[in-house]
């Protein structure tokens, strides 16, 4: 390969085994070499060089980065997509979002087109672009992925389970079409901009599902006095039942039940449980806290609906 | 006019001779002359129907497209040439296509060694080799016995852009 890497060395090459191939403006030059005896000792001679330069290739495509339908109560969401220049050549592309698709039980308002500027993922406010319209990506270098957000609202007339679906187009700005259509001089250094197999443009579906999450806590209390009874007098232990009932669709965030000891009552140490498992007093590592002070606290963290979680403890009447 | 088209021929030729020659094989310069070109194949449909192929210059190329790369050659001279090697390295941008000759003599070397590229192998980095395949083809070459005065010829390979 060292012979190889000399005779390329003068040809102008900026990049090469990109997945879709040399970069566009990439020259293919040419030379063939005859070697022969000619009677007075061995003569090499060289061709001419011919010389043909690479095209541009449009090629782009997109997809939803999110794993599944976003679920989103009414009011902001954010929908992710990725765009790749598939092309051979540095190409910019219009984004055109379309929150109107068919089977939509509503439809979103779409607010903006923001670029992942410091690319980690994650929309991030006051800190990614949104572009102004026609909105329109930087030109990409060949083989650029970009994280590209829709910044949508969700309507407040949308119901829990209720779903919809935004179109998000990704079209090169030189042009898209049938795949070999030429558009002639537009391309790299004067060549031509061919459109690839993906047409120049791509679109891609990101979904919405309304999660609305319901908390309900419910108390109970229940009476056991000292002769086996369930009067309330001095002495008589009062169980309490806090059950916490998160219904509807997605995730209810850092849920955190607090409870006070009533007046002329004494928290019973050592009683408070979480679905049956005792937790300890004091504010340690685990989930919750007692004291005749402060009363009870209980940290439940995430919870995912369908779920009942149910804290008790104990007091004893004064 | 003529002349000086001769003239610069023979300067161009005996720039590439090759180093400490005698002056008298420099003498006869210009027995053998090669031209390279680049061309695309294009299906042309007669009006009767028929489809023929045709060697056309390219206008728009990308990526995957196959060209035919072309050497013509001719022997100016008054004598026969014997044992001509005629070698093309391949572009960097373009590997051999897979529908190349399978008895094309072939380099995956940089031109040091020869073989039909079903006989060339290539070391992998963990010491182990491996079969060449047309995208490691570094050059491609003919060996032509005798070309007799007059004489001209074109040889041919399929490339494809990388």
């Amino acid at each position: 390969m060292i012979c190889g890497a000399a005779a390329i060395s003068g040809l102008a090459f900026s990049t090469q085994a990109l997945a879709e191939g040399v970069t566009a403006g990439t020259l293919i030059e040419n030379t063939a070499v005859a070697s022969y005896d000619d009677g007075g000792g061995t003569r090499t001679i060289n061709s001419n060089t011919v010389t043909v330069q690479v095209d541009e290739l449009l090629d782009v495509t997109l997809t939803s980065q999110d794993p599944g339908p976003i679920t989103t109560r009414p009011g902001d969401a954010v929908l992710t997509f990725e765009l790749t220049n598939q092309g051979n050549g540095p190409e910019a592309f219009r984004l055109t979002a379309n929150p109107a698709v068919a089977g939509n039980d509503f439809d979103v308002v779409v607010r903006s087109i923001a670029i992942d500027s410091n690319g980690n993922g994650v929309y991030d406010e006051g800190v990614d672009q949104i572009l102004t319209g026609p909105e329109t990506t930087a030109v990409l270098a060949p083989d650029t992925v970009l994280t590209v957000f829709v910044l949508v609202t969700v309507p407040v007339d949308a119901v829990n389970t209720q779903t919809s679906n935004v179109d998000l187009t990704a079209e090169a700005v030189t042009g898209s079409g049938a795949p070999g259509t030429v558009f002639a001089g537009e391309g790299v250094d004067g060549g031509d901009a061919i459109v690839g197999t993906t047409g120049a443009i791509a679109t891609a579906r990101g979904a919405l599902t309304v999660g609305v999450v319901n908390v309900a806590l419910i108390k109970s209390v229940a009476l056991r006095d000292p002769f086996g009874g369930t009067s309330a007098v001095p002495g008589t232990i009062a169980t309490f039942t806090i059950r916490a009932e998160v219904t509807g669709t997605g995730t209810i965030n850092d849920l955190v039940i607090t409870d006070l000891v009533p007046d002329g009552t004494t928290y019973a140490l050592g009683t408070l449980a979480l679905d049956g498992a005792a937790l300890s007093d004091p504010e340690d590592g685990d989930a919750g806290s007692a004291s005749d002070a402060a009363g009870i606290a209980v940290d439940l963290g995430d919870v995912t609906a369908e779920a009942i979680r149910s804290v008790t403890f104990e007091v004893v009447i004064d | 006019m003529k002349l000086l088209t001769k003239l610069t021929i023979a300067a161009a030729f005996s720039a590439m001779l090759l180093p400490g020659l005698p002056a008298a094989a420099q003498a006869a310069a210009g027995q053998i002359t090669l031209a390279s070109d680049i061309k695309v194949e294009k299906i042309v449909t007669a009006p009767d129907g028929s489809e023929r192929t045709e060697l056309v210059t390219p206008t728009a190329i990308i990526p995957g497209d196959r060209l035919i790369i072309g050497i013509s050659y001719v022997n100016n001279g008054t004598d026969v040439v014997d044992k001509s090697v005629v070698s093309n390295p391949l572009p960097a941008a373009v590997r051999l296509a897979p529908d190349a000759d399978p008895a094309l003599d072939v380099s995956v070397d940089g031109g040091k060694t020869w073989g039909k590229l079903a006989a060339l192998t290539l070391a992998n980095p963990d010491g182990t080799e491996r079969g060449a395949t047309h995208a490691d083809v570094t050059h491609v070459r003919w060996v032509l016995l005798s070309i007799a005065p007059g004489v001209a010829g074109r040889l041919t390979f399929p490339a494809i852009i990388r």
